[in-house]
C-alpha cells in the first residue's frame, strides 16, 4: 500500500473513532442541547471517516469498500491516536460505563480538534486533489468543533470549584497521550514533514485557551502510545466489538 | 415567560433563524443556555441542522412582553369587520412591478 493510502486510513480511523467514542453520549448528553451537538460532532466525524475510507479503498483497489475497512478489520489493523480510542473518564474512575465525566470528552475533543484544525490546514494545498478536497470540507467542521470544545473548558476550568478540579484532571490525564500527534511513524513523515512547527503552534492554540480558563498544562511525558501503530488499549476491542456486531453478524446486510 | 428562571437553571432563549430565501429572521423556537453566546451556538445545532438558515439571533425569553391571552377580544375582534383597512382595493399600474 502506498504511503498516502496509510496516511489517509490513520486519518480515517482517527476520525472514526472518535466518532464512536462521543456517539456514546447520545441520548445522555448532559443538556438536550449539548446531546444534540455532541450526536452532530459525530456526524461530522463520521462523513469524513467515509470520505477518506472511500478514497483508501480505491487506491488499494483490492475490492475492500468503506464498509469492509469500517467493519471488517481488527484493533491491531486500525491505526488511529490511542488518545481517542479512550473511554470518556479518568484513569482513576472505577468504570467507564458509570462515570463518564463531560470534562474529559471536551478536553479530547480539543486537543485532537485544535490538532486537526493544523493538520486540515497544511492538507488543504495538498498536491493530491482528493485530500485537499476532503481537508478543505472538513476544516470547517472541525473549525466548529475547536470553538466548542474551547468554550466548555473556558467555562468549566472558570466555573465552580468542582469543574475547574474536573477539567484540570482531565487536562492532566489526557496530555501525555498527545505526545502520540509529534510521533514520528513513516506515513506522517512524508504526509507533514514539519511536526515540529505544527507542535509549536498546537501549543500557542492550547496554552492561550488553557489559560484564559485558569488552568495549568502539565508538560507532556512519559510513555508514548502507538495507536499509529496499531498498538491499542484495551478499551480498543470493547469500542469495536460494540461498533462492528451488528455488521459482522449480518454481513453485507442492505437497509 | 416573565418568570426569573430557577436557581441553577439556565435562562430561556428564543431563536430566530433566517433563511436563504427570507429576508426577515422568523421565530423557530427556544432553548436553554447559559449566556447570548451559548445560545448562538446552541441554537446553531438544534435549529439548523438540516441547512435551515444563514443568520441567528437570540433573545432572552424573559425580554419578551406579551400580550394577554385574555385580551384577545378587546384587542384584535375590533379590526374584524374593517376589510378596508387591507390595501386590495386600489388598483396597481403594471409599471410599479412586483410591490
Amino acid at each position: 500500500m502506498t504511503t498516502l493510502a496509510d496516511y489517509a486510513l490513520h486519518l480515517a480511523d482517527n476520525a472514526l473513532i472518535l466518532g464512536q467514542r462521543n456517539a456514546e453520549w447520545c441520548g445522555h448528553g448532559p443538556v438536550l442541547e449539548e446531546d444534540l451537538a455532541l450526536a452532530n460532532h459525530s456526524l461530522d466525524l463520521i462523513g469524513q471517516a467515509r470520505l477518506l475510507y472511500q478514497w483508501v479503498a480505491q487506491l488499494r483497489g483490492d475490492g475492500s469498500t468503506e464498509d469492509t475497512l469500517a467493519y471488517f478489520r481488527d484493533p491491531e489493523a486500525f491505526f488511529n491516536f490511542t488518545l481517542l480510542e479512550l473511554p470518556h473518564c479518568t484513569a482513576l474512575a472505577p468504570s467507564a460505563r458509570a462515570e463518564r465525566d463531560y470534562a474529559v470528552t471536551i478536553v479530547r475533543n480539543f486537543f485532537f480538534s485544535s490538532y486537526m484544525l493544523l493538520v486540515w490546514g497544511v492538507l488543504q494545498s495538498h498536491a493530491q486533489p482528493q485530500l485537499s478536497a476532503i481537508a478543505a470540507k472538513s476544516i470547517k467542521e472541525v473549525r466548529y468543533h475547536c470553538q466548542h470544545a474551547a468554550d466548555w473548558l473556558i467555562r468549566f476550568g472558570d466555573g465552580t470549584a468542582e469543574s475547574h478540579d474536573r477539567a484540570q484532571a482531565a487536562v492532566d490525564f489526557l496530555m501525555p497521550y498527545t505526545q502520540e500527534f509529534w510521533s514520528e511513524w513513516p506515513a506522517a513523515k512524508e504526509v507533514l514533514p514539519d511536526t515540529a512547527h505544527l507542535k509549536n503552534q498546537w501549543f500557542d492554540m492550547v496554552i492561550d485557551v488553557i489559560k484564559e480558563a485558569g488552568l495549568q498544562l502539565p508538560e507532556a511525558s512519559g510513555y508514548v502510545t502507538q495507536g499509529v501503530l496499531g498498538i491499542h488499549t484495551e478499551h480498543m476491542s470493547y469500542l469495536l466489538a460494540e461498533m462492528q456486531s451488528l455488521a459482522r453478524q449480518h454481513p453485507g446486510a442492505q437497509w | 415567560m416573565s418568570q426569573p428562571a430557577p436557581p441553577n437553571e439556565w435562562p430561556l432563549w428564543e431563536v430566530f433563524v433566517r433563511s436563504k430565501q427570507g429576508i426577515e429572521h422568523k421565530h423557530c423556537g427556544s432553548l436553554h443556555a447559559a449566556d447570548a453566546q451559548q445560545a448562538l451556538r446552541m441554537a446553531r445545532d438544534v435549529y439548523t441542522r438540516r441547512q435551515e438558515g444563514v443568520s441567528i439571533w437570540v433573545i432572552p425569553s424573559a425580554a419578551i412582553t406579551a400580550s394577554d391571552p385574555a385580551d384577545k377580544d378587546s384587542l384584535f375582534d375590533p379590526a374584524k369587520d374593517k376589510v378596508y383597512r387591507h390595501p386590495t382595493f386600489f388598483v396597481i399600474p403594471d409599471e410599479v412591478g412586483h410591490m
